[in-house]
């Protein structure tokens, strides 16, 4: 309530200044990205504002992509909402089905701005496309998960390759185990790698009716997919010692654990690479390598996290204007090279990683290896079961998924009676989601 | 006593206005908005809603994970405001038996009731670090016998002393102001009579205290149900698998981050009856036992 306040008193302090100075426009953003990435947000707002004068950017921190959505919503209710809003991955179904916003691919027409929208890849593209490949939201902060492992560690303990395979990852962890390491893996729960990204790599659904993309009757089907049985295997290596959950709740999570030099492997976004090289302990040597599949299975892309940039609908076309400049200037080359060598992030278009690549970006610490976070994305052509997920309620999926999860690593249940509730109450969800939208379609 | 009065009625609801229209807009406004919504499914953003008569309570009730959350609640409940009451009651008798330092106590004790739930519950989760903290210690005799991040006992605990040390020093202020307004010849009458420290505590102090100790225990109780939110967003965030979800974080989980407005207006409503449901119980039942001095 207090952030929608302070939200509310920033647009109407800058209504009072819009009416002091006729011009410039201003318009609003609001972003959920917070800390060292929020200040580099602001920082886009910035140069973007100091590369034209018809257009004025005020761009407003959220503290996180839940509020930046809660919020905006709450605004939207009360008309007092931004022109842009970041709106992270899972919230994509919600957004879409809401109706309220001003489709990218319309905006950019409708204000002659020439997109080339072949030219983003489309691992993350069709995260954000409609059914008909119809681009409703600008792909901004972009990642996908990636194995960082500790080189030293695993040389120590006689591993010389980076596992590719998770029965090369379990022989790793006993041979670090038996090397007297004392935390071979850090773990989280963590829906978007171990059931969404884990799932697209394999090329599994995690719901019938294509993820979600072909209606609003799809049900979760992860609790019968290869899933399980991975869910099992990390159950079984925290029962025998070889991981360890770290969370913050715990004292260090995963990446600082890894960063830390106290764990040789953790699964994290790509986005993390630039925090890890930031915290690393002195002289840790590390890399990041494409998450493992297992054997006899056939490596399939990974899709997008992140978030990508909703126009809201409801404004004055002079808004409108600036948001589509502003969204033309996030895409050119020079931008995608400031936000990714200021963040983690990858580029999300072909020229702009072409650009980074004929530079030498990635030869060199501390960007080398964020390519792999490409390769994974772009390792086959995203078909039907990973080009992304389109569910609605999709938060709610998500939690219950970790609470079972939580609940079967303390041993309560079965991994399996574990997921099966998780689907089950997901199920429900999604039900409530397809009532709440009766005889609406995905567009 | 004579009572003061306005010739004109009108002044009087002139100058009440203000205060009702306060009321009106931050209380029964919101809440009529969710009775609303409690029977309807409401679109996220808007643009249409569809009447579901009881659809929403039903789905409420008939999940276990409600009454899961029920059960957290009323053990949050009642152990932090037994362990809160219980604390201050005793800070307080030192206090108003002028210990040494007592003056200080007077004034520190307050302190933590202004600092805001979530920086208190970070400061907890330092403290209770299974990795760091100081409870960490105890894990150095034997590794997980402190382990809040697995243990939802553990984290339940947590939560309590969290949630009772700040209430400690709201309780603190009302039990030292009680025990001073008691007469001082009373407690010097029983010390001369041959009554011990804990006898006078006993039979006389606690008495008198009744009237305070009623108004803390429906306070404790109702700020309990409905204020604990920052310490479990901040320590556990509902978890280990749900150990800690307290009724007013699951309506904040399910409406606020899962969007799903009308399910948690539906438990708002009943968690507002059951709030007002346990206040008249308490006023019913246990003020008969309290007994004013006037």
């Amino acid at each position: 309530m207090q952030k929608v306040v302070a939200g509310a008193m920033v647009s109407a302090v800058a209504v009072f200044a819009g009416h002091a100075t006729a011009e410039p426009v201003k318009f609003e953003y609001w972003y959920g990205l917070s800390g060292h990435l929020g200040d580099v947000v602001q920082q886009t707002c910035d140069r973007f504002n100091a590369s034209q004068d018809e257009f004025e950017i005020v761009c407003v921190g959220q503290d996180g992509y839940a509020n930046a959505v809660q919020n905006t919503i709450a605004a939207f209710r009360a008309d007092q909402h931004p022109t842009v809003v970041q709106a992270y991955d899972a919230g994509t179904a919600d957004l879409m089905m809401s109706g309220e916003f001003y489709p990218a691919y319309k905006l950019m027409e409708d204000f002659n701005v020439d997109v080339d929208w072949d030219n983003y890849f489309p691992g993350i593209a069709d995260y954000y496309a409609s059914s008909k490949g119809e681009m409703f939201s600008m792909p901004f902060n972009s990642s996908t998960p990636v194995m960082y492992f500790n080189e030293e560690k695993l040389a120590a303990a006689g591993v010389e390759t980076p596992p590719a395979t998770w029965e090369a990852f379990d022989g790793m962890l006993h041979q670090l185990a038996g090397a007297g390491e004392e935390c071979p893996f850090a773990y989280a729960p963590s829906t978007w790698i171990d059931l969404e990204q884990f799932s697209m790599a394999h090329n599994v659904p995690i719901a019938t009716q294509n993820n979600g993309y072909d209606g609003l009757d799809a049900e979760l089907v992860y609790n019968t997919t290869l899933h399980v049985k991975h869910m099992e295997n990390i159950k079984g290596w925290i029962d025998d010692g070889l991981a360890e959950i770290r969370t913050n709740q715990s004292g260090l999570n995963a990446r600082d654990s890894f960063a830390a030099g106290q764990c040789a492997i953790y699964f994290g976004s790509i986005a993390s690479h630039a925090t890890v090289h930031a915290q690393a302990a002195d002289g840790l040597q590390w890399d990041v390598a494409m998450i493992p599949i297992y054997e006899g299975t056939e490596r399939h892309n990974t899709v997008v996290g992140g978030a990508s940039l909703w126009v809201l609908s409801g404004k004055e076309s002079d808004e409108y204007r600036g948001a589509a400049a502003y969204l033309q200037f996030l895409a050119t080359p020079e931008s995608e090279e400031f936000w990714s060598s200021n963040t983690g992030y990858i580029p999300v278009t072909k020229t702009g990683f072409a650009n980074l690549e004929s530079k030498g970006f990635y030869n060199d610490a501390p960007y080398q290896g964020r390519e792999i976070a490409l390769q994974s994305l772009t390792y086959t052509e995203p078909g039907p079961l990973t080009r992304g997920i389109r569910l609605g309620g999709f938060i709610q999926i998500r939690q219950e998924w970790v609470n079972e999860v939580q609940a079967a690593l303390i041993g309560k249940k079965s991994m399996q009676e574990a997921l099966d509730t998780a689907a089950e109450r997901g199920n429900t969800v999604l039900r409530k989601f397809e009532r709440t939208y009766r005889g609406k379609q995905l567009p | 006593m004579r009572r003061a009065y306005f010739k004109d009625n009108r002044i009087a609801y002139l100058l009440v206005a203000p205060q009702l229209l306060i009321i009106f807009v931050f209380f029964y406004w919101p809440t009529g908005e969710a009775l609303f919504w409690a029977f309807t499914l409401e679109q996220p953003w808007g643009g249409g809603n569809e009447w579901v008569g009881l659809d929403n309570l039903n789905a409420v009730l008939s999940d276990g994970r409600y009454w899961n959350a029920v059960v957290v609640s009323v053990i949050f409940a009642l152990a932090s405001t037994a362990l809160a009451m219980g604390m201050a009651l005793i800070l307080a008798i030192f206090a108003d038996r002028q210990l040494r330092g007592y003056k200080f106590y007077r004034i520190g004790m307050i302190w933590p009731y202004a600092i805001a739930a979530p920086a208190v519950g970070l400061a907890f989760r330092f403290v209770f670090n299974p990795d760091a903290g100081i409870m960490s210690y105890l894990n150095t005799i034997s590794a997980d016998v402190w382990n809040p991040t697995l243990n939802g006992t553990h984290a339940l605990i947590m939560i309590v002393v969290a949630g009772a040390w700040k209430q400690v020093a709201y309780n603190f202020i009302f039990f030292l102001a009680g025990l001073q307004s008691i007469p001082k010849s009373i407690t010097e009458a029983g010390a001369m009579d041959g009554a011990s420290v804990l006898r006078r505590v006993r039979d006389l102090q606690l008495p008198l205290l009744a009237p305070t100790f009623f108004f803390l225990l429906v306070i404790n109780i109702t700020d309990s149900f409905t204020d604990s939110f920052g310490i479990v967003d901040v320590m556990t965030q509902g978890g280990p698998a749900r150990a800690t979800d307290l009724l007013v974080y699951k309506i904040y989980t399910d409406g606020f981050k899962g969007l799903d407005y009308s399910g948690a207006a539906a438990q708002s409503i009943i968690l507002m009856s059951l709030v007002i449901l346990l206040t008249v119980f308490q006023f019913r039942y246990i003020e008969r036992r309290v007994h004013y001095t006037g």
